[in-house]
């Protein structure tokens, strides 16, 4: 029951947000904090009492730490069956954080319709959070989609018309349409995946744990399988499918941004780690070398790319994409090594890329501008921003002592033994991130100043935000254990259907592939 | 004719005399309320009698009608969405300074053709339902006589669906040229045994009445009437003209293959499956750029009765189940999204709240009438959580179930076009508007009965799409087999 709990806290909350602005504009905020404070504060109770060791997806049916089941929709084998175990828990803690930190860095950002707004934040959250509860491939649609039309409306309302850009309208729609045409496609394959189950067994359902061990033929696992990976290629997002990214993330509210980069982009890696892996083991295991291939692309890439960016926005928008390259290895690359580190790496890099869209936020709201030309010397002129800025740079580059340094050192010791070439073209990622991160550090605060007049420094909110985001930072830096006791058992088990799946002979696969 | 063939009959029955009522009503005294309120009455009367048809059913009245589970769903179906279009045409009559009573009249008249329509197993009811269907929708959507585009709207369907009739009327007559047949079941069985050159005619016939049926259902490339005619009639008559007439023709459509036993004709399937296909892309393309609303949704409905054709073409086991949803969702989704306009645009006056202009920041004026058009903006687009997906989501698994790749791309493709334009309708919305606009729904919309259907719409809208399972238990038990 406590997984309802998880869903519906922010649902209602949105909903007080949303009425509750007739009693001023503090009143949305403070809900929607209390909300968030709440969400995390179960997660973390979850994380404190239960046992993740435990939690496995090999051998017989998974077992889950918590779990609710209800009928739904019968008649199609639809059930209303939530569960959580290691992945689930962190990432839902993610998104409690992340949720707590987007409140707080929308608080003097956002003044137009202030309750309207946080009912998209929370229902944003609620959705994210259902899609990674749920174990109903139907459940987990519905929540995909869900989470798209409150953000839609964030990027859409509370956006800005970046100069040079095609305006918010046009991201918002963009993002959309990007998404839920990959989501439709992987609709049409959990359909096709649901009926090559009934065809077998007679049964027509769509729960996680039944269609797990769906016997299918090696060519429809194959499209079955493209159709999932497009959907989460899409959201990662996967370099050729990119492009809504730079745009939604230049045009979104500091507050979208947060939530896109911190928490949105890795439904996507859950997705795939979840049901891509494990539904399709021995067509992931083909299209492995391929899909590393593609994220080596996405490192460099996106590295090179944030070099050139202008806009600070944009450019964290590309070192995103360059950092997503590392979790698709680390995904294909399916050692537990590998896998744990892509953990780490997500939530690294969800709070690492969300203090610094914070930053830009902060930075906007004293210079009214995100274009790094027009910045410079902003050491001289912000006594404690400066600093922290530097520091989740240094994070961002994968700095040692620091969570996003564990994840991507995990995620190359774990992916040289399959893939060493891969592992090896991708560490130059490492190097191009130094040299972009500097870059922008010196271009925004070092250099000649445009002015001398002093700005208006962080308070005490902000302080407080930055401040406890770094500390999460260090922690999972400095004793990066406790992550990775608790998702030792789901991991396991993925790398433990990925094993199975090399081991079965070629001829199962032949005539696949020309 | 017997005790219950007369209980099965009582949905006709109490339309007629509702028409006849309302007829004598009107010839003793004007009175606007009264006038719809009896037709209110007298239709909810037949509501109340398709319930108890339903107990009685299965019945077979005359060799024309037959009154099941699945006449009776689709009668209720029709009587509802006659109640929703007369309860908007009573907020939006106030306005008109002409004779208002004479609508409620067509309008039973009209319902009253789509209920023979549902129960026809008989060419002859068949067509007898068609044109009582159509013809009082002449004078509907040419009410506003003294608008010009609302009479050229009510010629151009005038010729155009006389045209459709007479194609339909003379494919008949060359199907039963050959069979000697009139009733679904007798033409399948000896469609069956026809060969050499009658077959050719019976083709012909059937390709005859499939044009036929292709314009009333407003079917790429047989659409070229539809945005015209939404534009030119009334809010309310273009709302019923987008559901209640298109889901009796598609009612009967349905029973007639497979009454006639026309799903083993693969030629005939695959026709349809290019017609769904053309109407998607059609559909959807041409409602990328309209900025006015009532066009944007007339081309929104060529594309869902293309949706709605691949459930049909790929039908399993899930046929007239994937069918009866879909229509039912489109039904409230569409009759919402009209609704709204209807009442910003009442009561009337001299031209009808249809550009998306006309809309722009509605939500900071009428927050809640906003709220109800969104939603039924994102039904149809497909998002879950509201009745839309659940309406997709059958036809797409109709589909997967019969491995039509072609028709399922054709889906994903033309929901991803969808989304653009249903989205730029909807931001719209909430866009701050520059300047006080001209139209806006009366302050107290929400205490009309008008007011109070679309709200009711819209909660069934988000109960269909959350918990579903009820209204699939109900069209399942009205399942034709």
């Amino acid at each position: 029951m406590i997984l309802v709990w998880l869903l519906l806290i922010p649902f209602v909350g949105g909903l007080l947000c949303w009425q509750g602005e007739r009693f001023g504009r503090g009143f949305p905020r403070w809900v929607a904090l209390g909300t968030m404070m709440a969400v995390l504060g179960i997660t973390v109770w979850l994380w404190i009492t239960g046992d993740y060791s435990l939690t496995l997806l090999n051998g017989q049916s998974p077992r889950w730490v918590e779990e609710f089941q209800t009928s739904w929709i019968p008649r199609l084998g639809i059930s209303f069956h939530l569960a959580l175990d290691g992945l689930s828990l962190v990432l839902v803690a993610l998104t409690g954080l992340i949720g707590v930190v987007a409140v707080a860095c929308s608080w003097n950002e956002v003044q137009r319709n202030v309750g309207f707004f946080h009912l998209n934040l929370l229902w944003n959250l609620s959705g994210v959070i259902g899609v990674f509860l749920a174990m109903d491939l139907f459940l987990f649609f519905f929540f995909w989609e869900v989470m798209l039309v409150p953000m839609y409306f964030l990027i859409a309302l509370w956006g800005h018309n970046a100069p040079g850009g095609k305006g918010r309208v046009f991201a918002a729609t963009k993002f959309f349409i990007f998404t839920q045409a990959s989501g439709l496609m992987m609709l049409v394959a959990i359909l096709a995946l649901v009926f090559v189950h009934y065809t077998a067994t007679g049964n027509l359902t769509f729960a996680y744990e039944a269609l797990l061990k769906t016997p299918m033929s090696a060519s429809t696992e194959w499209w079955l399988m493209l159709g999932f990976f497009v959907a989460f290629a899409v959201k990662m997002p996967v370099v050729p499918l990119h492009s809504w990214l730079p745009d939604a993330h230049s045009q979104a509210p500091t507050a979208g941004s947060v939530d896109l980069a911190g928490i949105l982009l890795k439904t996507a890696a859950y997705g795939i780690l979840r049901f891509g892996v494990p539904f399709f083991p021995n067509a992931s295991h083909e299209i492995a070398p391929f899909a590393m291939w593609l994220g080596v692309i996405g490192v460099i890439y996106g590295a090179v790319m944030s070099m050139s960016q202008n806009d600070v926005k944009r450019f964290v928008a590309y070192t995103s994409v360059s950092h997503m390259g590392f979790v698709m290895i680390g995904i294909y690359a399916g050692t537990t090594q590998s896998l744990q580190g892509v953990i780490m790496q997500m939530l690294a890099h969800g709070i690492s890329a969300g203090a610094l869209f914070i930053l830009c936020g902060e930075v906007y709201e004293r210079l009214h501008t995100r274009d790094l030309r027009e910045m410079g010397g902003l050491w001289s002129r912000l006594p404690i921003l400066p600093p922290i800025a530097m520091f989740f740079t240094a994070a961002a580059l994968g700095l040692p002592g620091l969570g996003n340094f564990v994840g991507e050192f995990l995620i190359m010791v774990g992916s040289f033994k399959v893939a060493p070439v891969i592992t090896i073209i991708s560490a130059s990622g490492l190097i191009l991130a130094a040299v972009y991160s500097l870059l922008m550090m010196q271009k925004a605060f070092f250099g000649p100043t445009q002015s001398t007049e002093k700005l208006r420094d962080l308070n005490f909110r902000e302080i407080a935000t930055m401040l406890s985001l770094m500390i999460l930072i260090l922690w999972m830096g400095l004793y990066p254990q406790a992550i990775l006791e608790i998702t030792k058992a789901p991991m396991a088990g993925v790398e433990a259907i990925y094993a199975a799946a090399a081991k079965t002979p070629a001829a199962a696969v032949a005539g696949v592939l020309p | 004719m017997t005790r219950s063939q007369l209980l099965a009959m009582l949905p006709i029955l109490f339309t007629s005399a509702t028409v006849i009522w309302v007829m004598t009503a009107i010839a003793i005294k004007r009175h606007h309320w009264w006038n719809a309120t009896f037709s209110v009455v007298g239709l909810n009367l037949a509501l109340i009698g398709c319930v108890i048809a339903y107990f009685v059913s299965p019945q077979i009245v005359t060799p024309l009608l037959v009154v099941d589970s699945y006449s009776c769903f689709y009668m209720a179906l029709v009587l509802a969405t006659g109640l929703a279009t007369a309860t908007l045409s009573h907020a939006y009559m106030e306005g008109y300074d002409g004779n208002k009573e004479e609508v409620y009249l067509l309008l039973n008249l009209s319902v009253l053709g789509g209920l023979v329509l549902v129960c026809a197993r008989h060419f002859a009811s068949f067509f007898i339902g068609l044109e009582l269907l159509s013809v009082p929708l002449y004078g509907l959507i040419g009410y506003l006589v003294k608008e010009r585009r609302s009479l050229e709207a009510s010629m151009k369907y005038l010729v155009l669906s006389a045209a459709a009739s007479a194609f339909i009327l003379f494919g008949m007559a060359l199907i039963y040229s050959q069979t000697g047949a009139l009733s679904f079941t007798d033409i399948g069985a000896r469609v069956a045994a026809v060969t050499g050159s009658s077959y050719t005619v019976v083709v012909v016939g059937g390709a005859m009445i499939l044009v036929g049926l292709g314009f009333k259902l407003s079917l790429a490339p047989f659409h070229l009437w539809t945005p015209d005619v939404y534009e030119g009639a009334p809010a309310p008559v273009a709302a019923y003209l987008a559901t209640a007439s298109k889901v009796a023709v598609f009612a009967v459509l349905l029973r007639y293959f497979i009454e006639a036993k026309a799903y083993q004709y693969d030629l005939l399937l695959d026709v349809l499956a290019a017609l769904a296909i053309i109407s998607i892309v059609v559909g959807n393309v041409l409602a990328l750029l309209q900025d006015n609303l009532k066009r944007l949704l007339a081309y929104s409905s060529i594309a869902h009765f293309g949706y709605l054709l691949v459930a049909f073409v790929s039908a399993g086991s899930l046929a007239s189940e994937a069918v009866g949803v879909y229509l039912l969702t489109y039904v409230v989704t569409t009759l919402a999204a009209f609704g709204v306009v209807t009442l910003m645009s009442s009561p009337y006056k001299s031209h009808d709240a249809d550009t998306l202009w006309d809309y722009r920041g509605l939500f900071w004026r009428r927050p809640y009438l906003t709220a109800i058009l969104t939603v039924a903006l994102i039904s149809l687009a497909g998002i879950p959580m509201t009745a839309g997906f659940i309406g997709k989501f059958y036809a797409i698994t109709a589909g997967v179930e019969k491995r039509q790749w072609l028709l399922l791309a054709a889906i994903v493709a033309g929901s991803a076009v969808g989304l653009f334009y249903y989205l730029r309708a909807m931001v719209q919305l909430y866009l701050r508007a520059p300047w006080v606009r001209k139209y806006s729904a009366p302050l107290d919309w929400a205490s009309g009965t008008g007011g109070a259907m679309v709200v009711a719409l819209m909660v069934l809208m988000i109960v269909l799409g959350v918990y579903p399972q009820p209204f699939i238990s109900a069209i399942q038990a009205a399942g034709l087999h």
